[in-house]
């Protein structure tokens, strides 16, 4: 991978898998190592310090992911039943590769690397995750990208017999996203694999799946079968369903107020029972993608 | 000739006698405090989020007593089961689910479990701002009335009033569904049961033959 971006914290500040089943563990501030010398900002340093993961038992037990129905415990009481193998992504659009690949032609010779990210939902909750994955841009760059695209959209995988949710019409599915080329070449943009050291479980959108961090969690779409490159932006799947709730870009923004949630805290999960607000950070803490938004106006374009 | 067999309504009213009302009370508490518990302890759909888990928990334990409630008379009309001496208990339960509802929003949800000030605050903006926060909000005060006048007390001091006033059920009702159906994201179909189910019990109350005939509308209870 291209190591354009650094994470704090290494694979050794994750729990280790002997300690992910029965506690959470608390792990040590780091001290602010490569992050400043490797160019980033040292707000980004300063965020990562503290940064913990939740256990592998919390990322996969509270979950959106609507094709397998709206409650938080379907995901996991589900998803075991969609089949990923073998699997096929579409790559169509204004690129010069297009064609059908499998998960491993897709991802070439590149090596999954750790990235342990917040991950806001506009739910006004939030987790940090270590996922493992390899940055979009790189996969973007082999596929060739022509010089009239501007936006590339993604599509989720639809198994209506193995999926509770897509029967019930939950959502107009395939559920879709999409991303600026700028965003989607951004050095935070990940195309994951896995998390905790293991092939991405089925509820969190296996095989492969988008994360990007400084945005609410729809927009990191799950169980990817196709990407494309186009001259216009995509559709979103919650944005078309509801354009004054969930905007296109939907950057996390503690000053743009949804109507069904006040985006100003967030409620960090696993802090139990009398778990305590905590102020929600302007894309979500990475202040290193705000230059891809100059000169907008994030309260009209939100 | 021997006396006509008692009907089968009958025999369900025989039974039903023997249940004390206030069991309902017993039922509903020990509920209300084994999810607490349950939450506390992070135990089964509370192992991960338990706050938001708890509040849902007991919102929807509400609104199902709410629509209980509306069962009974219709039930009673339709099939002679009796079901009026739990009424009470049963609407009294739901204001409860509903106060303990509202409870985890403020104390827990928002965080007035260590700061009052701004959580109070935030259940203001937030049922100003928020249209499902402001049904809600609207069908929890409409209930205070009525909790507080369910009692023999205040049913002998009313009198008629005292029927007019409990017709608020039929706002509130709808309310708390509306409530659910406009919290809920994407296409679900619960919330839009409990509204169908709710519109339902209300039309059975209605004297349609009295309407088209054009005699007193107000007949309608
Ligand atoms: C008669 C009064 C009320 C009833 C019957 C009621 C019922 C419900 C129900 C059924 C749910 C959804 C449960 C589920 O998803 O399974 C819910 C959720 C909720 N209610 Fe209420 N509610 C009432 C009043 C209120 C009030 C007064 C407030 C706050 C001021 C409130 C705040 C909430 C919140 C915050 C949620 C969760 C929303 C989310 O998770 O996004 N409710 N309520």
């Amino acid at each position: 991978m291209a190591h354009r971006w650094k994470n704090d914290l290494t694979r050794a500040d994750v729990t280790p898998p002997a300690l992910w089943m029965n506690r959470r563990r608390l792990i040590a501030a780091m001290g602010a190592s490569g992050a400043a010398g490797l160019g980033l900002g040292p707000s980004m340093a300063a965020a990562q310090e503290t940064l913990e993961p939740n256990s592998l038992e919390e990322i996969t037990s509270y979950n959106n992911f609507y094709e397998f129905g709206t409650g938080k415990q379907d995901p996991e009481r589900y998803a075991d039943e969609m089949v990923i193998e073998p699997w096929s992504i579409t790559v169509d659009g204004l690129v010069d590769n297009p064609g059908e690949y499998s998960l491993a032609e897709l991802l070439g010779d590149l090596t999954p690397e750790e990235r342990i990210y917040r991950f806001r939902c506009v739910e006004a909750w939030s987790m940090v995750v270590p996922w493992q994955g390899v940055e979009l841009a790189d996969i973007l760059t082999r596929l060739g990208v022509q010089d009239e695209a501007r936006y590339v959209a993604f599509e989720t995988v639809v198994q209506p017999e193995n999926m509770p949710g897509v029967r019930r019409g939950v959502l107009d599915f395939p559920y879709v996203e999409g991303l600026r080329l700028d965003e989607a070449m951004h050095p935070l943009t990940l195309l994951a694999t896995g998390l905790y050291d293991q092939p991405m479980p089925k509820q969190n959108g296996a095989p492969i799946r988008l994360v990007v961090p400084w945005k609410y969690g729809f927009k990191s779409i799950k169980s990817i079968v196709r990407i494309s490159l186009t001259a216009e932006e995509p559709p979103a799947t919650w944005n078309r369903l509801n354009p004054r709730e969930y905007g296109f870009y939907s950057n996390v923004n503690p000053n743009v107020d949804h109507p069904r949630w006040s985006q100003a805290t967030e409620r960090v999960i696993g802090g139990g029972l009398f778990a305590q607000r905590q102020p929600t950070q302007m894309f979500n803490g990475y202040d290193e993608v705000a230059s891809l938004y100059e000169g907008m106006d994030l309260q009209a374009q939100f | 000739m021997a006396a006509k067999a008692p009907t089968f309504a009958q025999r369900i009213n025989k039974g039903l006698r023997r249940v004390p009302p206030w069991l309902i009370y017993v039922i509903g508490f020990a509920w209300m405090g084994w999810e607490f518990w349950r939450a506390l302890s992070a135990i089964g759909p509370y192992a991960v989020e338990p706050i938001n888990v708890l509040e849902r928990e007991y919102g929807l334990r509400a609104l199902q007593l709410l629509v209980a409630g509306l069962v009974v008379t219709p039930l009673m009309r339709w099939t002679r089961v009796s079901l009026i001496r739990f009424r009470r208990a049963i609407g009294l339960m739901a204001f409860y689910f509903v106060l303990a509802h509202f409870a985890v929003f403020v104390l827990l949800d928002l965080g007035g479990f260590f700061d009052p000030g701004y959580a109070l605050a935030q259940v203001w903006t937030e049922t100003i701002k928020r249209p499902y926060i402001t049904v809600g909000m609207a069908a929890l005060v409409l209930l205070i009335p009525l909790a507080l006048t369910s009692n023999d007390w205040a049913m002998r001091r009313m009198r008629q009033g005292w029927k007019q006033m409990h017709r608020l059920v039929y706002v509130i009702v709808p309310l708390a569904g509306v409530h659910f159906l406009w919290l809920a994201k994407g296409f679900q179909i619960e919330p839009i049961l409990y509204l169908v189910g709710t519109a339902l019990l209300l039309a059975l109350r209605v004297d349609w033959r009295g309407l088209m005939e054009r005699k007193s509308p107000n007949k309608a209870a």
